[in-house]
């Protein structure tokens, strides 16, 4: 009861002193002298001297708390109706009264929600919590109802409500009308959806273009991941820490970055063709612009994503099914194809899916290498920021890959279907893994082998060429890319930062070092909500969490444009939606590494913490957290990483203010300066080595003791 | 004045029901079991009691206090999990005081109320040592000294001993039984072991299908068990068609396989009826007695203590033991059943 009143005086604060709308500048606390104002006031004053009477409606929940004393049984259902009224008035008048071009003409208008409004909505929605655990809900635990409150409503919020968006934009024309016509014109286009490549010259449809890349980005990633788990666990391979580097390093690159690198190697110019032209006279040619180019670039950069899904999936797998395989007379290539690889199926379905929306989502890449082969990303890029500006075909195109990716994603599903492939159980298991069919092997080190190579070179070729003049024509050594982008002179004040990339790199690591916590406690706590508490609707939670895994950052990005631009929302421009993209772009990750971890951790730890007297808050910081240290490092290095190299989604999302560096450095390729690129690329990297070093640090190790190994003592009993 | 009530309580998950309809009182001091067979409903039960469950219907009192509503945190229980849930990040020491830390006790404190408790199981010389460093035996008596720390009014055990070794068992269970004696615990016990519940109970609810099938002391329950379910799975029980004669009193004749006895008629009408026969409560013989009739034995097992007999008579397969190990009788001899005065007792139900 002490948490409703507490609820009840910030609905309160959030009301009478606040900036109800938003405001520029909020942190300098600049609104406080002009409290008195139109676009300063809180709810209170906007509603008695700026005409903004309906806010008064907002009262009236809280004026009900007040007003009546229950005891705690009846408490409860009044409590969560005055939170549902008081979040129901709230969207109602924002979504009712807006922005003068989307208001009918005569309504009131209004600014889009600040801070005030903020905190009201969150207060509103804790007393709707609060209210229903005291009926009882998830064993009557406050903390866990208002956790699954907060998460649903900002997945609605930020996930489904600018998908939403996309679905009426793609309805409607430039203007705002609705036009099915258009519509219908725009989404059966030739430009789409032709396939005259098949019998003539002319191009196929870009919608068939990026399938068809997905698909062969897809499948070759998830073949290639497999050999390289493979070779790393069930071989005797020399070199398994050399696959770890190699399986890092492209997560820390910045997607397009090996875009570039193919090309400064294969591209007209490239290293490879001089050295093929100079020896072997065969000529140059323009080969790589094209399907070839981005595939080997998408191979490069999503094939450590596959391999890293693969082989937890096949060091998952129980070395005793094998051995029953064995024992039942089924020979080493029998016991591979009849056992181990359809108990690779799950892994082999996740592995496809990355590789399949993360290819969709490219944008880097394509952008760089495509030439005259069109994909859906780029196009989409160009139909927001070119001159046409054409926010109703971005809508449908991003509709189309959309549809691409849920698909993939329902036909995962179902081929899964229902089987259970849990193999890890509690269990010790003594039992040795099959050694690999000799041609297997054999195969696996033939793709592996040369693909490594191959990997090495592209990280050679971006190393040096930050520190060369112009990689494939001059290669005097410099360091002048560097001073462009991060030169520091001394002035009359001390420091300057007068290097070009100063500004979009302190933005990055200031907004990803903001993202990252956030992310990986919504995850974790999501993970932890899903595994560790039952609650109804949980199965359509974890469906809600799990889809905006399969939305293309592409489609985030147009999507949050289109959805934040007006009130009640209005987030465009400013730094906040950058960190909003992220987490929820990002969180799927942390929720998947929480719940591999909890799952080895016995409910009954937190069941005997709750009958101590612990409520859920301290529960998790006291008793699942210390346990969580491992996933947390996973997810805390995952969220930063990709805050720093994501382009798709933030590429719409930037502005001058708050530039980012992958968008920085897609302006810098696009102006052909390739050197400041890729010095500011290995910039990028060595800050995000020292980002994963610092925060393994900071997380630590968790104590078990002596068996701190085994996953017994995880479970209580040992 | 009760400390635990349950009024009408349901727990339903979707079509299932897990316990359904149940209502009982227990009475401060006494060490309650609920005993059944796996699926029944006790453990739902006794995660009712301690909020790690909530009703869907029907009201729970702990303490006089209406707590239906409250999350277990809020709860004055604790509980002691079958798998311990000992925190492995712990130390012995920092586990037993996990109870009073969180509930804001000053640390000084905290490590006083845990070290008194850890004295009180034997434990004391542990206190840094991590979970994973003791013994199994250990682990349950930190368990058992971690739920002891805030003295809660209701201790609830959910079958502390299905993880120890079978010599363990009871040692530990009379330290469990002496404890709760001693400092006059409230104790609800959940086991699926019909002798364990009989050793350390003052009163047994029995459970079968969410329901509750019959509740009593020990005693009450093996000799006048209320319904086949309850004869059955109390001891072993040999139920068996009889019939019985007018009402004498409390007694009434009833005739078993040509056999006549006197038994308790626990207000069931005369006519065909059932009763339970104990095992022990049948007497094998090679000549025959007076009250007797004949049968055949079909398999005999040597089991150390005792023998066990199947004999096929006119009442049917009859399950026997027999104390007199040094004059075993072999499988397939012709023999006179005859039946003892105790250890026979009418089925209501």
């Amino acid at each position: 009861m002490r948490s409703v009143a507490g609820w009840t005086a910030v609905a309160a604060a959030g009301l009478l002193l606040l900036p109800w709308y938003v405001v520029d500048n909020f942190w300098t606390f600049g609104w406080v002298a002009r409290a008195g104002g139109t676009a300063h006031a809180p709810a209170l004053l906007q509603a008695l001297l700026h005409g903004k009477a309906w806010l008064l409606l907002l009262f009236l929940p809280l004026a009900g708390i007040l007003a009546t004393r229950l005891p705690r049984e009846k408490a409860g259902f009044w409590v969560a109706l005055a939170g549902c009224t008081g979040l129901a008035v709230l969207l109602l008048q924002g979504f009712l009264f807006r922005h003068p071009n989307v208001t009918p003409a005569g309504w009131p208008t209004q600014a889009g929600m600040g801070y005030g409004a903020l905190v009201t909505g969150l207060a509103f929605l804790m007393l709707l919590c609060e209210g229903l655990a005291l009926r009882g809900v998830c064993r009557g635990d406050g903390f866990t109802v208002s956790s699954i409150g907060l998460i649903v409503a900002t997945i609605a919020i930020f996930v489904f409500f600018p998908i939403l968006f996309i679905l009426k934009s793609a309805l409607q024309d430039n203007a705002g009308n609705f036009a099915p016509a258009l519509f219908y014109a725009q989404i059966t286009d030739r430009s789409l959806w032709g396939l005259d490549c098949l019998v003539s010259s002319v191009r196929c449809g870009v919608a068939w273009n990026t399938l068809f890349l997905a698909g062969l980005v897809g499948a070759g990633t998830t073949l290639l991941g497999l050999a390289f788990a493979l070779v790393a666990t069930r071989t005797a391979f020399r070199f398994k820490g050399l696959l770890r580097v190699i399986s890092v390093l492209p997560i820390i690159t910045p997607p397009f970055v090996i875009g570039l690198a193919v090309i400064l190697l294969f591209g007209r110019n490239g290293g490879v063709t001089t050295l093929l032209y100079d020896w072997f006279d065969i000529p140059r040619s323009r080969w790589i612009y094209g399907l070839p180019g981005i595939f080997l670039a998408q191979m490069l950069a999503f094939t450590p994503i596959a391999f890293l899904v693969l082989i937890g999936v096949v060091q998952g797998i129980s070395p005793s099914l094998e051995e029953a395989s064995q024992t039942l007379r089924a020979r080493g290539w029998a016991t591979f194809r009849t056992v181990t690889l359809p108990l690779l199926r799950p892994g082999l379905a996740n592995a496809f899916l990355l590789g399949f929306v993360e290819s969709m989502a490219d944008f880097g890449n394509p952008l760089v290498l495509a030439g005259n082969f069109e994909v859906l990303s780029v196009k989409i890029f160009f139909a927001v920021v070119g001159a046409a500006h054409d926010q109703s075909k971005a809508a449908v195109l991003a509709l189309v890959i959309l549809s691409f990716t849920l698909a993939a994603f329902y036909a995962q599903q179902r081929w899964l279907g229902r089987a259970s492939y849990t193999t890890v159980t509690g269990k010790g298991d003594a039992g040795l893994p099959a050694p690999l069919p000799p041609m297997l092997r054999w195969l696996c080190y033939a793709v592996v082998a040369p693909w490594t190579l191959f990997t090495f070179a592209v990280y050679a070729t971006i190393l040096v060429g930050g520190f060369v003049k112009s990689l494939g024509r001059d290669y005097t050594p410099t360091l002048q890319h560097f001073l462009t982008g991060f030169s520091v002179s001394m002035g009359e004040r001390g420091l300057h930062f007068t290097g070009s990339a100063w500004d979009s790199l302190w933005t990055t690591v200031w907004i990803a070092a903001l993202a990252a916590p956030l992310t990986a406690a919504a995850g974790l706590l999501t993970a932890w909500l899903l595994t560790h508490q039952d609650f109804a609707g949980r199965r359509a939670f974890e469906f809600g969490t799990l889809l905006s895994f399969a939305i293309p950052g592409t489609v985030v990005g147009v999507s949050y444009i289109l959805a934040f631009n007006v009130a009640p929302f209005e987030l465009t421009g400013t730094g906040v939606i950058l960190v909003i993209c992220f987490v929820f772009r990002n969180m799927p990750v942390g929720v998947r590494a929480g719940i591999a971890a909890l799952s080895q951790i016995d409910k009954s730890l937190d069941e005997a913490s709750s009958t101590l007297g612990a409520r859920s808050a301290t529960t998790l910081r006291r008793v699942v957290a210390p346990l969580l240290r491992p996933a947390m490092v996973a997810a805390l290095v995952y969220s930063f990483v990709r805050a720093m190299t994501a382009v798709s989604a933030i590429i719409f999302l930037v502005t001058a203010q708050y530039n980012m560096a992958t968008a920085y450095i897609v302006g810098r390729v696009e102006a052909g300066e390739f050197g400041l690129a890729i010095a500011y690329s290995c910039v990028l990297i060595a800050i995000m080595v020292a980002a994963i070093l610092a925060i393994q640090l900071a997380v630590g190790e968790r104590k078990l003791g002596r068996r701190s190994a085994g996953d017994l003592a995880l479970q209580g009993s040992a | 004045m009760a400390v635990v009530e349950f009024r009408n309580v349901f727990k339903r998950y979707g079509a299932v029901t897990a316990v359904d309809d149940v209502s009982f009182t227990i009475q401060p001091g006494r060490l309650v079991t609920l005993l059944g067979p796996s699926g029944c409903g006790k453990t739902t039960t006794l995660r009712l009691i301690a909020g790690l469950e909530m009703a869907s219907a029907g009201r729970i009192f702990i303490g006089e206090r209406d707590v239906t509503a409250f999350s277990a945190a809020e709860r004055d229980v604790s509980m002691v999990f079958q798998s311990y849930a000992l925190f492995p990040h712990m130390t012995v020491l920092e586990n037993a005081a996990y109870g009073p830390t969180v509930s804001g006790e000053k640390p000084e404190r905290a490590k006083e109320m845990a070290i008194a408790k850890l004295k009180l199981v034997g434990l004391d010389g542990f206190a840094e040592r991590l979970p994973s460093e003791l013994s199994g035996g250990q682990q349950q008596r930190v368990a058992v000294a971690r739920a002891l720390v805030l003295e809660p009014q209701v201790l609830l055990f959910d079958e502390p001993l299905s993880n120890l070794d079978a010599k363990l068992r009871r040692r530990v269970r009379e330290d469990i039984r002496e404890m709760q004696q001693s400092l006059k615990l409230t104790v609800v016990y959940v086991t699926h072991d019909q002798q364990e519940a009989l050793a350390v109970s003052d009163r047994i609810i029995v459970m079968s299908n969410a329901r509750i099938a019959q509740e009593g002391s020990p005693r009450e329950l093996y000799e006048a068990p209320r319904d086949r379910f309850v004869a059955d799975f109390i001891g072993d029980a040999n139920l068996v068609e009889a019939e019985m004669g007018a009402h004498q009193g409390e007694h009434a004749p009833v005739r078993i396989g040509g056999l006549d006895v006197r038994l308790a008629h626990r207000g069931v009408a005369p006519g065909a009826v059932r009763v339970a026969i104990r095992p022990e409560s049948i007497r094998l013989s090679l000549e025959k007695r007076e009250a007797s009739f004949a049968g055949t034995l079909r398999k005999a097992a040597y089991l150390g203590t005792h023998m066990e007999y199947t004999v096929v008579g006119p009442v049917g397969t009859l399950f026997v033991v027999d104390h007199a190990v040094n004059k075993p009788l072999a499988a397939g001899t012709a023999v006179f059943v005859s039946l003892s005065e105790q250890g026979i007792a009418l089925v209501p139900g």
